[in-house]
């Protein structure tokens, strides 16, 4: 069943999720990501699912919903100024506890920004994004190959527990052409209907599914079971990577694209004797702050590396704790921090800290 | 000797108290709805998008399945359920400030796509939930909490006529206006209502009946005078009447 292609990433993305048993994906043209929703455009039809082009995000991520609301795997992607327009619906869907999964391909920001690759929606994606008491499982993949891994994981976990997956995505990891393998392909008619789908009330009483609740009593009941499933995924689903840890001396902690340069960065400087590692969360909520705090101990110092200028560094810091030196490096604006710039930035540490 | 029921309380709706004021609209047309719904054999296959504005919580009267859009959403909230499961009727119950206002975009774009969903469309001119505000369908010259000395089309422009619009687009299967300030007329508006139904039924394309609807309460009138002023003023404004029957629509 499994095959080796080779695949850009924004392909593979929507080639996953097609083979997830997704048949439904709304959106709107927004750069980086046109190639994503261009493969739905040609794939859909011919494998009887939808394609369909909304009039603005705000639109696609409320078709989404209404998609969502009858039970079935349903896609969106979009990037930065785009999903900014979404957090109104994606706050509803939260509170409503239907699954959706959606991507960002982030791009430089604030405001319209530019094009070029960014990290700097973490603080958008893992802290809330919308308005309202909620958080949305964040899959930060680094390689083609993990996006190919963790889509259907995505939809399990969006299912699991009725909420929003978001892929944090960049354009680079978009555009990267990689061998990929799928070892899966999932029929639409092998997922069951839930039980709470919106299906019309056929020999049943109806099924209802809204966001709100005007008594106050009653809507701190739905915010603190909202929050005990939260609380759930904090303990069971939190996911990362170690990477040259077992004697690191100094621990670099990034996700995505930046933990892809600082793997090339640890080749260069393990050669010169650097005892260096990685530690790359990839759920960027749940942030895993126990498994790195692990680190504290051997660790010199820690290196945080973002394309952004230190969003992921709160986290980062909550798990250190202050308990050893916390150092902080980031480009923004789309720019791509270079190997070679993280080993100049990395060395003056070294020498710094004694 | 038995006795056969010439009126009976419409099976799809929950047989409880509203929150809907007195002289309210939205209670006929609700009644409407479920009755077309019983009628035309619907129940088991209605999936109904509630609104945000006074019938937020209309899902709490009717027995069918449902769900509550965004403010202005419904239309895109429906186009995901129906083109999800083709065969589930579905409505977009709205009032006039999330359709026409807020919610512009999404209604257009719906009504192009053809998209096979119905819009029950309750226009009473103003926000009727939030206090009575302003709203796109508010006349020149009359007073809301936001236009306080009349609505100044110099100053915020003019109403809306959203099935006049609607009806240019193609995509638009079946658009009628109509309201229910006289017997006659509740009538008129069940038979503009099943051809809406039936437009989405038999795939033809989107459809709408907009209610010109009395708010007695946020118009600071009493129920009776609230059934004229629709007569005088409104009716004047928004002329009743179908604008858009697309060949096969019955």
């Amino acid at each position: 069943m499994s095959e080796k292609v080779f695949m850009k990433g924004s392909e593979a993305l929507a080639e996953a999720v097609i083979r997830s048993g997704c048949r439904f994906f709304f959106g709107y043209p927004i750069t980086p990501q046109n190639e994503t929703p261009e493969y739905f455009a040609r794939k859909m039809p011919l494998v009887g699912g939808l394609y369909l082009q909304a009039e603005s995000e705000v639109a696609a991520i409320n078709m989404v919903y209404g998609t969502a609301c009858t039970g079935k795997r349903v896609f969106t992607s979009t990037s930065s100024p785009g999903f900014s327009l979404m957090q109104e619906g994606i706050s509803y869907i939260a509170c409503s506890n239907v699954p959706v999964v959606v991507a960002n391909v982030v791009r430089g920001g604030p405001g319209l920004g530019g094009i070029s690759p960014a990290q700097s929606d973490y603080l958008q994606a893992t802290k809330g994004g919308g308005h309202g008491d909620y958080k949305l499982i964040v899959l930060a993949p680094s390689t083609v190959q993990e996006i190919v891994e963790l889509v259907p994981k995505g939809f399990e976990l969006a299912e699991k527990y009725r909420t929003v997956v978001e892929f944090l995505l960049d354009g680079i990891l978009g555009q990267m052409m990689e061998a990929v393998e799928f070892n899966y392909d999932i029929k639409p008619d092998e997922l069951p209907t839930p039980s709470w789908a919106l299906t019309g009330a056929k020999g049943r009483t109806k099924n209802l599914i809204v966001s709100f609740d005007l008594n106050p009593e009653k809507l701190e009941i739905m915010n603190l079971e909202l929050n005990k499933k939260y609380k759930e995924i904090e303990e069971k689903e939190k996911m990362w990577e170690e990477y040259n840890l077992l004697d690191a001396e100094y621990i670099f902690v990034a996700f995505g694209t930046v933990a892809r340069i600082i793997k090339s960065v640890i080749e260069v400087e393990r050669k010169k004797g650097f005892k260096v590692g990685l530690f790359r969360p990839i759920t960027l909520w749940p942030f895993p702050y126990e498994e790195l705090r692990k680190f504290v101990p051997q660790a010199k110092f820690f290196f945080d590396v973002e394309m952004n200028l230190g969003q992921m560094l709160e986290d980062t810091r909550l798990s250190i704790l202050d308990r050893k030196p916390t150092f902080f490096y980031g480009r923004t604006g789309g720019v791509v921090p270079t190997t070679l710039e993280i080993i100049e930035q990395f060395e003056k540490l070294v020498k710094e800290v004694k | 000797m038995s006795v056969t029921p010439i009126y009976t309380f419409p099976k799809s709706m929950e047989n409880r108290v509203t929150n809907y004021c007195p002289g309210c609209h939205h209670g006929i047309v609700h009644k409407l709805v479920a009755e077309l719904i019983d009628e035309m054999n619907l129940f088991e296959k209605t999936i109904i998008v509630w609104p945000i504005g006074c019938s937020v919580l209309g899902y709490e009267y009717f027995k069918t399945d449902g769900c509550v859009a965004a403010h202005g959403r419904a239309p895109a909230m429906a186009t995901g359920i129906k083109r999800s499961n083709p065969n589930n009727f579905v409505l977009s119950y709205q009032g006039d400030g999330d359709l026409a206002s807020i919610g512009m975009a999404e209604i257009v774009h719906a009504a192009a796509r053809g998209e096979k969903i119905t819009v029950v469309f309750i226009n009473n001119t103003n926000y009727g939930m939030t206090g009575g505000q302003m709203a796109p369908t508010t006349l020149p010259g009359q007073k809301t909490t936001t236009s306080p000395y009349g609505r100044d089309p110099n100053l915020c422009g003019w109403p809306i006529r959203v099935s006049e619009l609607l009806s240019t687009l193609d995509g638009a299967a079946y658009i009628a206006r109509i309201a229910v300030n006289k017997p006659a007329r509740i009538t008129q508006a069940k038979k503009y209502l099943k051809k809406a139904f039936n437009a989405q039924l038999k795939g033809i394309g989107f459809s709408l009946v907009e209610f010109i609807s009395a708010c007695p309460v946020q118009w600071h009138m009493t129920p009776l005078k609230a059934l004229e002023r629709i007569e005088n003023e409104l009716i004047p404004y928004y002329p009743l009447g179908e604008f858009k029957v697309k060949e096969g629509v019955e």
